[in-house]
């Protein structure tokens, strides 16, 4: 009788597989990936080892010595740490991370602006508490612009309506008062110290949201050339919410990761972190898979670090509050030996 | 889970060198492999040695580049984490913006 591997499902609970069935997933998630994005597929020596890295019994597995890699974070802490300050310190001395980034609950530029001074204290204290690099993040959200929460149209009611031209002029007026906003709060935190800002989930509201982005880093760039910016995606694909937007001649909608690599690179950001999106309904390796299939042609193209997320239900991480260390694990490893990333 | 990411692929911040190659990940754009050489070349060590949190917890008492503390012992005479980042800005030629901010409030 064949033995059984543990593996998880995309939602993180557990089931028990064959080796075959196990090699099978994997092929399946390439070809998930190669058949909607167009890309090419992982290489044969590649889905052996991934193969190895998911059949392997181990609870635990990681990358060879010598392998490892720089990792950044989005918001780092936990409310049962204590304070930001606290969280931060206690996140270098007894997890280890490499860098750690100072963050509010209400992870949003917009939300921040308006307390930006606090943010700025508070990155001070951490700077003189902290010896690794302390950042400051949250997230373009352009969502929130629109009414009720903001003033422009509400592109998600107008565009159901069939209002397309007032959908993507509101869009168009929110994204400058994004681009504002973003500019604000990351000159307010370089000027208080922070080593790198970091605008996370850039498209989550689609190619507006990530026009956004990529304005602000721009506009940074030019007016800081030191700055530490760092773009990471909120998936495998822009949404065409409004449809026509361009950056550098390029159009943001249906940009795939190396696509998205390109035009972040070119408005001038430090690191670039790609995101997939888990499938809860496939397991741990057919999410991997895929991830790694889109993620591939980055690497060639990248002239900047390249960080690929690999948090809560993306990267092929299960989407779960509590993702067992077993699958998180396997992803760690088969990112950074089948892709050779800058970082995770 | 960051934990489980920190053990199966990370650097090991300061208990390693991790955080010295982010700076240069952070502040030049530099890919991991010329980051980890960068790093290897300034500390006078390999590059493997950069993950070896044993060697670089001597090695980083010794250069004064901050380190992590144990319980049982006593670190009074390890700099203080604004001291470490002015060793850290000279042993690999840049202006940390957190000393820069420091520096513009002493007036510097």
């Amino acid at each position: 009788m064949t033995s059984r591997v543990v593996t998880r499902m995309g939602d993180g609970s557990l089931v028990e597989l064959t080796p075959a069935e196990i090699r099978a997933e994997l092929e399946a998630g390439v070809e998930a990936a190669v058949t909607r994005f167009a890309v090419e597929p992982l290489a044969g020596d590649e889905l052996d080892h991934l193969a190895d890295i998911f059949t392997s019994p181990a609870r635990f597995v990681s990358v060879a010595v010598g392998d490892e890699v720089v990792l950044s974070q989005d918001g780092t802490g936990q409310p049962q740490q204590g304070g930001s300050v606290q969280a931060l310190y206690e996140t270098e001395q007894l997890i280890c991370q490499d860098t750690v980034e100072l963050s509010n609950l209400d992870y949003s530029y917009p939300a921040v602006k308006t307390i930006a001074p606090y943010e700025q204290q508070t990155m001070k204290e951490a700077q003189e508490r902290l010896t690794i690099p302390v950042h400051y993040g949250a997230q373009p959200d352009l969502g929130r612009y629109s009414r009720p929460d903001g003033p422009v149209g509400n592109w998600s009611e107008l565009l159901p309506q069939l209002r397309i031209d007032e959908a993507r002029a509101a869009q168009e007026e929110a994204v400058e008062l994004a681009v504002a906003d973003m500019v604000h709060v990351a000159e307010a935190l370089w000027e208080a110290g922070a080593d790198g800002i970091d605008f996370d989930t850039a498209g989550a509201a689609g190619d507006a949201d990530f026009l956004a982005a990529l304005r602000a880093v721009e506009h940074l760039r030019r007016r800081h050339p030191d700055m530490g910016i760092m773009v990471g995606m909120a998936s495998e694909v822009v949404l065409g919410t409004h449809g026509q937007l361009e950056h550098g001649g390029v159009r943001l909608a249906g940009l795939k990761p190396e696509g998205q690599l390109r035009v972040v690179q070119a408005a001038g950001a430090t690191i670039f972190g790609p995101a997939v999106t888990v499938n809860t309904g496939k397991t741990v390796a057919w999410n991997t898979a895929r991830a790694l299939t889109l993620c591939k042609p980055c690497m060639a193209a990248a002239k900047i670090p390249v960080h690929m997320n690999v948090g809560m239900g993306v990267g092929g991480v299960p989407m779960s509050a509590f993702a067992p260390v077993d699958a998180v694990s396997r992803v760690s490893r088969a990112c950074v030996d089948v892709l050779r990333l800058d970082g995770l | 889970m960051s934990i489980a990411h920190t053990c199966a692929a990370g650097m090991g911040g300061l208990r390693a060198a991790g955080d010295l190659v982010a700076r240069l990940q952070m502040a030049k754009g530099m890919r991991l492999a010329e980051a980890k050489q960068a790093v290897a070349d300034a500390l006078g060590v390999g590059v493997r040695d950069l993950s070896d949190n044993q060697a670089m917890h001597e090695l980083r008492g010794e250069r004064r580049l901050g380190r992590i503390y144990e319980a049982e012992v006593s670190y009074f005479r390890d700099p203080s984490p604004l001291e470490a980042k002015l060793n850290i800005e000279q042993l690999l030629g840049l202006e940390l913006n957190g000393v820069r901010a420091l520096r513009e409030r002493l007036g510097g």
